[in-house]
């Protein structure tokens, strides 16, 4: 029998020397170049790190071309980020143009530091999740290919956080991103009665609607779907399998702007609406990818230096947003949900 | 040479981004697994729809969770998918590994599933993906002798994840890394079988920078910080002046509370006034650090949208020490999860049961005192209750 609740892996089995001695005792840290940061310690010992893109969704053989990479430079240790990159630590200097000189022959691009695109936190999508309005890794790929210059470079006016969630579950927690990409479902689920019946609790799944839209329907032994009421959120769904929301002809996605969660001069702030709709387009969703480089770009030509996303917006006021965006407002855009009136305007200072 | 079945997903391998479709490719030609869900995959693609069942229940003997079940709805076209379940593996504090380790994880992927994983997981875990039920046991059994266990999943908590800290941050103020492995070895029995209203989410950021989205991403977050004044090399800061470092444009201007001043030679801050924002750090690290008084601000309630809004976390500690055996933030850890298994409803995370009771109800059952630094502002509204003992 194996042995149950041992935890993970000690993290201090993992670090190299040069951290263990250094631990706690970090002084100050310089972006050397896109990707490339060292630290320096008050014992002056000097740990450089190489930061490297990847897919999230890898094979063990990748897995193995890193590790052999690591092996090489780095005796053999290496870390990921809380984004999906690969960190390469080294305490050789000299390691550093050989390591990024073969992690590029590998295909694998150097960057995601500073005012940079950092790599995308994402989601299952259609690869492993069962209520994805749309793909995940598909769509991440393509708008990181666009975008990808901002990735290998550090020209933009501050960091730019993009995030995917395939359904409102949101696995991704992407509701707190300078760009965020939501799939969304928008027709109330179809009822499979006959199976509901047999598969489904009905005193759980009336009670999983958060706008109380179901109700039982005594007759079928089943339930019942106000229609007006939902909102698509694909909760009674994840409770029942007979309650089907996903429909491919009207799944699609949503996209949001001026998340931030740093407290760096202004406090967390949460995403907000800018484009309710776009096509579900596979393989390289081009009106998704289209809507993100042009939000990007408007902000990166407008913002002063230093300033995220959310932060621009806020000071030139969110009309002014989509004037410039050049996106039409609409009721989609004004809340109805638990908080809405918090988002309402009280006051008669506004712009035109 | 024989035509693709896969012309959607080849797009993929496409352009200068690393590709995932590569990836599953690598894994085809040994993995029969991979290859239906190569299939699979362009399936949905065709028809803009997933195709994967509800999960059942699946896991390894002694545990709740940690194992998610995963079915093809197309078992006929894509039979070696039809059990395909996640497996989630409790990742190492800050995701520092050895090669070793890694390649530890890849030899018994290799052996009992699809060669395919996610490093990581948006909770923090290392995510396998896909095997079969008859697997697991033997699966989980080696890895276990190996030092990896299983992380959470379920109505338990979830896997802790933590920024590097003090492992590769100077700006760490409190000890991320360890913080994070204590608590999850202390929690296991919480961790591995599910007992709670709904999930519970831990992460540590080790300072206000919050570069793992505790806010956000976690019902608890725990972000270190300072309780005295920043520090300020004054000879670093005229370093970064000389060298043509706008001061003013960049820092002073950009101080959210407007406390620092630059005289031309001096850097002056109006300390009680700094509400230690992390900025004036991140543009000059070699001249200003954290105090010395060091420890950490917890919020409670961050999440995503599901089911009743999205929350950032609420402050409910300002500050708090952060030593090993970290026994304060342990107590206060258990009453709130004591509170909430008794109040929560099913499938309620802890800042909904919040919302809906009341604050001041939380704050009463897990013993902390009201203080002005958990509002931006008091009530407008007059309709607020007394306790019974309050009047006569
Ligand atoms: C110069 C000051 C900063 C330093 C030294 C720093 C340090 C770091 C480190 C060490 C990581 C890797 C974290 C991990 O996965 O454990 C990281 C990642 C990250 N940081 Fe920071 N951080 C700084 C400022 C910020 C600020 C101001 C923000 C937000 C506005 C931020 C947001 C993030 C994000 C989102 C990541 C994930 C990046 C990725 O994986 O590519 N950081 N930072
Ligand atoms: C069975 C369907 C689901 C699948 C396949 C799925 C998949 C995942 C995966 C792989 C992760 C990362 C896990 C890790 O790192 O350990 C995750 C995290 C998460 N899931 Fe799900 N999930 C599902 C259902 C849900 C539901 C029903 C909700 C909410 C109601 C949800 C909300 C989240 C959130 C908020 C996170 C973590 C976000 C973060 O840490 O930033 N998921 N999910
Ligand atoms: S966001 Fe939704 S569809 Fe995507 S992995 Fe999470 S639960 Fe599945
Ligand atoms: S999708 Fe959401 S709102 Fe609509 S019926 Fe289901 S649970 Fe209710
Ligand atoms: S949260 Fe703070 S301590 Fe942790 S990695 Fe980010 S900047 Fe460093
Ligand atoms: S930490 Fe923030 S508030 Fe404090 S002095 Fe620096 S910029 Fe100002």
């Amino acid at each position: 029998m194996a042995k149950t609740d041992i935890g993970p892996p000690y993290y201090g089995d993992m670090l190299p020397p040069i951290i263990k001695e250094n631990y706690g005792k970090w002084k100050y840290h310089e972006i050397l170049k896109p990707g490339v940061l060292v630290h320096v310690s008050e014992s002056g010992a000097e740990l450089y790190t190489v930061r490297v893109g990847s897919p999230r969704l890898i094979s063990i053989y990748f897995i193995r071309d890193i590790c052999e990479i690591a092996d090489k430079y780095c005796d053999g240790y290496l870390r990921f980020t809380s984004r999906n990159n690969i960190e390469f630590l080294l305490s050789n200097k000299d390691n550093i143009e050989p390591l990024i000189a073969e992690v590029k022959a590998k295909g694998l691009p150097v960057g995601g530091t500073g005012n940079s695109i950092t790599n995308m936190v994402h989601t299952q999508g259609w690869v492993h999740c069962h209520t994805p309005a749309t793909d995940a890794s598909g769509i991440v790929k393509a708008v990181m290919d666009e975008l990808f210059e901002y990735f290998e470079t550090m020209k933009l006016p501050a960091k730019m956080r993009i995030s995917l969630a395939c359904c409102l579950n949101m696995c991704g927690a992407v509701h707190c991103s300078d760009i965020a990409i939501l799939g969304i479902h928008r027709k109330a689920p179809v009822i499979n009665h006959e199976n509901l019946k047999n598969f489904c609790e009905i005193p759980t799944v009336i009670a999983s609607c958060p706008t109380a839209a179901i109700r039982p329907n005594p007759k079928l032994k089943s339930v019942e779907i106000k229609e007006e009421r939902c909102m698509y959120c694909g909760n009674c769904y994840t409770m029942c399998p007979s309650i089907q929301i996903i429909d491919p002809e009207n799944d699609a996605i949503s996209i949001w702007v001026g998340g931030k969660v740093s407290n760096a001069r202004s406090t967390p702030m949460f995403s907000r609406l800018a484009i309710p709709y776009l096509p579900n387009n596979p393989p390289r969703w081009p009106e998704v990818v289209d809507a993100v480089k042009k939000l990007v770009e408007l902000w990166a030509a407008n913002a002063k230096q230093g300033e995220r996303m959310g932060e621009w917006i806020e000071r030139i006021g969110w009309e002014k947003f989509f004037q410039l965006a050049e996106l039409p407002f609409t009721d989609k855009h004004i809340d109805d949900f638990t908080y809405a009136v918090t988002t309402f305007r009280s006051t008669t200072q506004f712009k035109w | 040479m024989a035509e693709s079945k896969t012309p959607l997903l080849d797009q993929l391998e496409t352009g200068p981004w690393p590709s995932f479709v590569t990836e599953i490719k690598r894994m085809a030609p040994t993995k029969p697994t991979a290859q239906d869900l190569l299939g699979q995959l362009e399936v949905s693609y065709e028809e803009k729809k997933g195709h994967w069942k509800h999960g059942g229940i699946v896991g390894v003997m002694g545990y709740g969770g940690g194992v998610i079940g995963r079915y093809t709805d197309l078992p006929e076209q894509f039979p070696n998918v039809a059990e395909f379940h996640t497996v989630r593996l409790n990742q190492p504090s800050g995701w520092f590994y050895t090669t070793e380790a890694l390649r530890t994880v890849c030899d018994i992927w290799e052996k009992y599933g699809s060669g395919l994983t996610n490093l990581h997981g948006s909770t923090g875990d290392i995510v396998l993906l896909g095997t079969k039920t008859e697997y697991l046991q033997t699966l989980f059994d080696e890895y276990s002798d190996k030092g990896f266990d299983l992380g959470g999943s379920g109505s338990d908590l979830r896997t802790p994840s933590c920024c590097c800290g003090m492992a590769r941050c100077e700006f760490a103020c409190i000890d991320a890394m360890d913080i994070c492995h204590n608590l999850t070895n202390e929690y296991q029995d919480e961790l591995h079988r599910p007992m709670w209203p709904y999930k519970f989410k831990i992460k540590i950021a080790g300072c206000p920078n919050d570069c793992v989205a505790s806010i956000a991403r976690s019902d608890f977050s725990i972000q270190g910080t300072w309780r005295d004044e920043l520090r300020i090399d004054q000879e670093a800061v005229r370093e970064y002046v000389n060298n043509g470092f706008d001061i003013q444009e960049l820092v002073i201007d950009r101080c959210p509370t407007g406390c620092l001043e630059w005289d031309g030679n001096e850097l002056k801050l109006d300390a009680p006034e700094c509400v230690r924002c992390m900025h004036c750090i991140n543009k000059m690290p070699k001249a200003l650090r954290p105090g010395l008084d060091k420890g950490a601000t917890i919020l409670i309630g961050g999440k995503a949208t599901i089911l009743q809004s999205a929350f950032l976390g609420w402050v409910i500690v300002p500050f708090m020490k952060m030593e090993a055996p970290y026994q304060e933030v342990k107590d206060l850890l258990e009453k709130i999860w004591e509170w909430w298994d008794e109040e929560g409803k099913v499938r309620e995370r802890v800042g909904e049961t919040i919302c809906r009771l009341g604050m001041r109800h939380f704050l009463r059952a897990v013993d902390l005192e009201p203080i002005p630094q958990m509002v931006y502002r008091p009530r407008a509204n007059p309709y607020f209750f007394w306790w019974p003992e309050e009047v006569k």
